[in-house]
């Protein structure tokens, strides 16, 4: 090989770079998030939709309910279910899923997700 | 292949490669096969592949400098040298290469041949064609950040240049379109700016018919494989979604060598995933070696010092040589027989004699 030394150094640079997830995860236990039921929302059974899709889409509807409420000024929603909702981030959502840290940041520190919307609406003081 | 069966073969090419795993997750719910045997064969083959290429390249010989640069060489004090462009000694060339790798310098050079009518005499244009760099560069640098912002699904815990490229990227704050329900996830600036690169990349192919002569099905093929894949993507993120949790899960299982494929993520997942292992496997076969060979090139990565360190052509071959004084030594008698005039007398006295 011509240059034989810098290309081989070259390759496993760049190959390293491409590689460093199996060195990075190497040895760590991985841990899928478990988000955590309070007991006000295992008595309800159900959330707003069906599990699947909040999983999903829980932003989607997050973003449909604070347009229709401030741009529309439509306050209640209706589940699938048939139940009634105040559409409200803190009010019913937080009032349900109390646990902020151990329920929506469980996953979002899982994906590093931050959402911005506390820097407006006041994210509820968790009992302990 | 003309350009049009070129578009329409590549067309449908990447047609059939979205609809394997639509089809095959879809329908025959063959998550193993497509979570997780092809991914791993797709890797196996992008880093075997990229490596035994690069190998095969580097015991290729160059047989000469390619001092054809864009700049004045080092040769007497007073005449201005450019240092960058044609460098002496290794200082330059880094600093070249760097430029090359990082901001496409000889890309931003790129002229383009036109032929024009000026009050009906033909006449011949170089343009300064910028659109093909600017392409580049904003292509290049957000398909970077789109893949080092996926390092969210594939490191645990996510490292804080992931986050700071998500602020950055996301800071607009902005939905993806002013509907209901869009206006999160927020939109990234680099998943349009490169659609619109790619598609300005594709589009050019088409438009100028310079390009379009020289395309090839290799051309068109890497090019809508990119695109869907970042169509796939930026759907499965601002309209259809997926559960991302289980998207990580099934990533990290991967890298760490436990592959498990979780239940419930929907096909657009599988079409996009099968399109990435499509395009890493396809890889080390294709132009997209550039990613390797661009630091290979050797008007990019050789200094110009031909004039003051010899090179020697690798594949020179001995080539049996037969001199003058061999040829003498040979046919001395007979030269002389004949009254031929020879440089070396068969004896010394002889040979002075003759001279006077
Ligand atoms: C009435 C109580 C209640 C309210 C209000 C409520 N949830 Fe839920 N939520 C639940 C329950 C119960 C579950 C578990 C459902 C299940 O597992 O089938 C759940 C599940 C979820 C999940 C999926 C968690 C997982 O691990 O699968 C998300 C995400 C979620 N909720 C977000 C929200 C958001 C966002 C809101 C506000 C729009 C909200 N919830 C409002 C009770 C509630
Ligand atoms: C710039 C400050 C600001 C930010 C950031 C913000 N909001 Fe709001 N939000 C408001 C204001 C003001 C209202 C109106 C409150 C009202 O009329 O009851 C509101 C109302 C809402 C409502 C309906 C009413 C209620 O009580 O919740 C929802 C839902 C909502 N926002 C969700 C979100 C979400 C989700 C985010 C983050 C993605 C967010 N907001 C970020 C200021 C903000
Ligand atoms: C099952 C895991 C899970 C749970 C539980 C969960 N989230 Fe999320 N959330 C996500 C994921 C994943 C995303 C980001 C999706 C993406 O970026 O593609 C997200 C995104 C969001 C966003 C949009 C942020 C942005 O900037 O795009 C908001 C707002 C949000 N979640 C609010 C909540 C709230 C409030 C709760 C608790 C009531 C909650 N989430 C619980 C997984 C979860």
């Amino acid at each position: 090989m011509y240059d034989g030394g810098k290309i081989i150094v070259g390759l496993i640079i760049g190959l390293g770079l491409f590689l460093s997830p199996f060195f990075y995860n190497a040895g760590k236990a991985a841990k899928a998030p478990a988000p955590e039921l309070t007991p006000k929302a295992k008595e309800a059974k159900v959330c707003v939709e069906p599990a699947s899709y909040m999983r999903e889409s829980h932003f989607t509807l997050l973003d449909e309910w604070r347009h229709t409420v401030v741009r529309d000024g439509e306050r209640y929603y209706k589940g699938s279910e048939g139940k009634r909702y105040y559409k409200s981030l803190q009010r019913t959502c937080l009032e349900c899923h109390s646990n902020y840290s151990k329920f929506c940041l469980e996953c979002h520190n899982y994906l590093d997700v931050d959402p911005y919307c506390w820097d407006c609406h006041i994210q509820p003081e968790e009992k302990k | 292949m003309n350009f049009f069966l070129s578009i329409i073969f590549s067309f449908f090419a990447v047609v059939v490669v979205v609809l394997i795993p639509w089809i095959g997750v879809g329908a025959l719910d063959l998550r193993v096969l497509f979570g997780i045997v092809i991914p791993y064969a797709a890797m196996a083959t992008f880093f075997v592949g990229i490596v035994v290429r690069v190998i095969d390249w580097g015991r290729s010989p160059v047989p000469f400098r390619i001092p054809t640069t864009a700049g004045q060489e080092w040769s007497f004090p007073w005449i201005k040298r450019n240092r960058i462009d044609n460098p002496k000694g290794l200082g330059g060339v880094i600093m070249r290469m760097l430029f090359e790798v990082l901001t496409f310098r000889s890309l931003f050079r790129n002229t383009r041949l036109e032929y024009r009518r000026v009050n009906g005499v033909p006449k011949i244009d170089y343009e300064w064609e910028k659109w093909l760099w600017l392409a580049a560069i904003l292509f290049h640098y957000s398909f970077l950040v789109i893949f080092l912002r996926h390092f969210r699904f594939f490191m645990e815990p996510v490292p804080a240049f992931v986050t700071l490229l998500q602020k950055l990227d996301g800071f607009m704050q902005m939905g993806a379109a002013p509907f209901n329900g869009f206006g999160l996830p927020g939109v990234y600036l680099t998943d349009m700016l490169l659609m619109a690169a790619v598609t300005w990349l594709l589009l050019r192919r088409i438009l100028y018919s310079q390009m379009r002569y020289i395309s090839l099905p290799a051309d068109f093929f890497p090019l809508f494989l990119i695109l869907s894949l970042g169509f796939t993507g930026m759907l499965m993120r601002y309209l259809l979604r997926v559960d991302v949790t289980k998207v990580k899960e099934l990533a990290i299982g991967l890298f760490k060598f436990s592959p498990a494929v979780p239940e419930g993520i929907g096909v657009i997942f599988y079409i996009h995933l099968f399109i990435l292992c499509v395009l890493i496997a396809y890889f080390p076969f294709s132009k997209l070696m550039h990613l390797a060979g661009v630091f290979l090139s050797p008007t990019r990565n050789l200094s110009n010092n031909s004039r003051f360190v010899r090179h020697v052509n690798p594949w020179n071959y001995p080539v049996p040589t037969h001199t003058y004084e061999e040829y003498e030594d040979e046919f001395r008698d007979l030269m002389i027989e004949a009254g031929l005039p020879v440089e070396k007398e068969p004896d010394a006295t002889a040979g002075s004699e003759e001279k006077e």
